[in-house]
């Protein structure tokens, strides 16, 4: 395979949380903890997770919004982290983001017309060329060129959804960050602005690195899947891998959770819902983070933190006890072997 | 079912300034049963259950239309008399746990107010029902919770503190508003299972609201479907999803990616948007929408039996096409 447009390595992102007190060490909310993953042209990585796993925070460090602790961003073979402003600026030509909240994204008293020609007219497209380009976009994402001088509040979300979707491709950018991009839209309007985003990926050959906590919606459109619990990446797999043969107890759990529209199947699940909380951030379990809570806990689990393994190609998997089920070894046995705990001095 | 509804709605009506908000809206609960009022923003669907618990304020108000309680007609518009039926025979909880409880009280304390404030019970003996009623909802060690801040509780703990003082009442109805949309799938899974288990130990009647159909099919026993301030369609919840006979129910289900739908196949929608509060059409809302729209539908159509579907009924002229939309 070709290099990785985007390639994340060992992220770390901990923020200090203020204590009252004037010296000493502050606690960290560890938000991301080690977070590996590659994302190629054209493709479509979706990294899904439940409040607070840092899904937001690692699109977040990616676009230069959160701070980097540790670890390496690489985007195209340069490190994101380590550019200056006048590089910073020309890395935002190949890298956008659209938020979750288009009310919130769009200047009240600007124009669509004019909040669309805004990144051309910084990165210095001339006047008379903006007038054309924006009614280019704009006939992209489906809206009319009528529509051009109006304000933001006299569209619906899923209108002013698709302006905020035209402002991140004015400049022809190669990854478009989405992060929850149509989670505040109703369903009927959801469905238009993933077919939208689906439409420009084939057109335009976008890359999306795809944040969401609906399984539904980051199924329909990821080719591959990155489940995050706590900061790190537990399972990632191509997405019909994940969802066929799910094998992290969190990934298992959380699929099991989701509401099928089908009273059917619905009524006939036999799994118990997942019990238990996720852990304060700020006092995170030394070892698996998803021991608290996990079915197949075994003794050692709190407190060897299990590593990424490749199960199968392309299947990673941060699991003691799955990764012995499928390939016959884990870091668990090496601990305690358990020869030696049946017959120590043979 | 011969004994009578826990509460029944007719005609209900709701404006806003000048404008029509809800419109002739009709449909009763059973002992014991959960119903599912199910819409996209702007559908009518909050403020139905607000003017139920007699919460309507400001430029919000009931146009028309009466409410029954086990067969005792509600006052709807008259405040003293509302308060004394909620948090006893009437509660609801919200969608934002968090932003609903009072961040300075001990979650013990709100739970235990509504016993108070209705003089059911002494501050002690209120405090003790409160720990059980916590203990009861499956929060671990009720009797250290009860005293922290809803700071202190994760947004699920939240929500089961929400259920408890909605519950500690025993009302007869308790209505929850998108109990579960700010809430993570896991944490949603549970506190789903937790309305099933209370219907099946208390015969609480439960009147959910919710956009989310997977949430329906797997909580509600029947479902009123809300378009335009309208219920469209109603069914029970096996039926609806199996054969809905109304153009807006059939789209708005397939428009949603299924976990067992085609990837990355263009998804089904439905064209326009939800038209503004004023603007309307005559006759069928969902009209300028729909793909079965005919000259009839300038007309409203009742809301009908469906052949064949007992209790099922639809309002739409055309709702022997609607199988083959889609």
């Amino acid at each position: 395979m070709s290099d990785p447009l985007l390639s994340v390595k060992g992220l770390k992102v901990h923020f200090p949380v203020a204590n009252g007190k004037l010296f000493g060490e502050k606690p960290v909310v560890r938000a991301v903890d080690g977070v590996d993953f590659t994302l190629h042209a054209g493709e479509t990585l979706g990294i899904v997770g439940e409040s607070g796993c840092g899904k937001s925070t690692t699109g977040n460090a990616i676009l230069g919004l959160a701070p980097v602790t540790e670890g390496e961003i690489l985007f195209d073979g340069r490190d994101v982290a380590a550019l200056t402003g006048r590089e910073r600026q020309s890395l935002w030509r190949d890298l956008q983001v659209v938020f979750q909240d288009p009310v919130s994204a769009l200047n009240p008293k600007r124009t669509i017309g004019q909040s669309i020609a805004e990144p051309l007219a910084i990165h210095g497209v001339a006047k008379a060329e903006r007038r054309q380009r924006v009614d280019d976009l704009m006939a992209l994402v489906g809206l009319r060129p009528g529509q051009h001088d109006r304000y933001p509040n006299e569209l619906s979300g899923g209108q002013r959804q698709r302006v905020v979707i035209a402002r991140a491709l004015a400049l022809e950018p190669r990854v478009v960050i989405c992060d929850e991009a149509v989670s505040a839209l109703d369903v009927s309007i959801q469905s238009q602005v993933l077919n939208l985003l689906l439409k420009l990926q084939r057109e335009l050959g976008l890359s999306y690195l795809f944040i969401s906590h609906d399984l539904s919606v980051i199924r329909h459109i990821a080719d591959r899947i990155a489940v995050l619990y706590l900061g790190t990446v537990v399972e990632e797999a191509p997405t019909d891998t994940l969802f066929a043969r799910p094998l992290h107890p969190y990934t298992e759990a959380l699929l099991s959770a989701v509401p099928i529209p089908d009273p059917g199947a619905e009524r006939s699940k036999t799994a118990r819902p997942l019990q238990g909380d996720v852990p304060n951030p700020m006092d995170m379990p030394k070892g698996c983070p998803f021991v608290t809570r996990c079915p197949l806990r075994e003794p050692g689990c709190e407190s060897l933190r299990p590593a990424p393994v490749e199960v199968a190609p392309g299947h990673r998997l941060a699991c003691h006890v799955r990764e012995r089920d499928t390939t016959g070894r884990s870091a668990l046995d090496i601990m305690i072997p358990p020869t030696e705990l049946v017959r120590p001095y043979s | 079912m011969a004994d009578a509804q826990t509460l029944e709605i007719r005609d209900l009506g709701i404006g806003v300034g000048q404008h029509s908000v809800v419109d002739g809206v009709d449909f009763s609960i059973g002992r014991g049963e959960i119903v599912a009022l199910v819409g996209e923003s702007g559908s009518g669907k909050s403020l139905t259950a607000l003017a139920i618990m007699g919460l309507l304020s400001g430029s919000v108000h009931q146009t028309g239309g009466t409410a029954t309680l086990e067969g005792e007609v509600l006052d709807l518009g008259n405040d003293a008399a509302m308060q004394k039926l909620r948090g006893t025979s009437l509660s609801m909880i919200f969608q934002e746990p968090v932003a609903s409880l009072n961040p300075l009280l001990s979650v013990g304390a709100q739970v235990a107010e509504s016993l108070i404030v209705h003089g059911r019970a002494t501050r002690r003996e209120a405090w003790d029902r409160a720990v059980e009623m916590l203990r009861d909802l499956g929060i671990p060690a009720p009797e250290q919770r009860a005293r922290q801040l809803p700071s202190e509780l994760s947004g699920g703990m939240c929500q089961r503190v929400m259920i408890a003082s909605a519950l500690i009442a025993a009302p007869r109805l308790l209505i929850a508003d998108e109990p579960t949309t700010a809430l993570d799938v896991t944490i949603q899974a549970q506190i789903l299972d937790l309305m099933r288990r209370l219907r099946d130990e208390t015969k609480t009647s439960v009147l959910i609201i919710t956009h989310d159909m997977g949430v329906v099919a797997s909580i509600a026993d029947r479902v009123c479907v809300m378009y335009g301030g309208r219920i469209v369609e109603q069914a029970e919840v096996h039926a609806l999803f199996a054969a809905p006979r109304h153009p807006y129910t059939k789209l708005l289900l397939a428009t949603i990616p299924r976990l067992d739908g085609a990837r990355k196949t263009e998804l089904f929608s439905i064209s326009g948007t939800v038209p503004d509060l004023s603007a309307w059409p005559e006759g069928c809302r969902f009209r300028t929408r729909c793909p079965l729209a005919s000259d009839q539908c300038a007309t409203r159509p009742p809301l009908g039996p469906v052949a064949g579907g007992e209790g099922h009924v639809t309002a739409c002229w055309h709702s022997d096409r609607v199988e083959d939309l889609v």
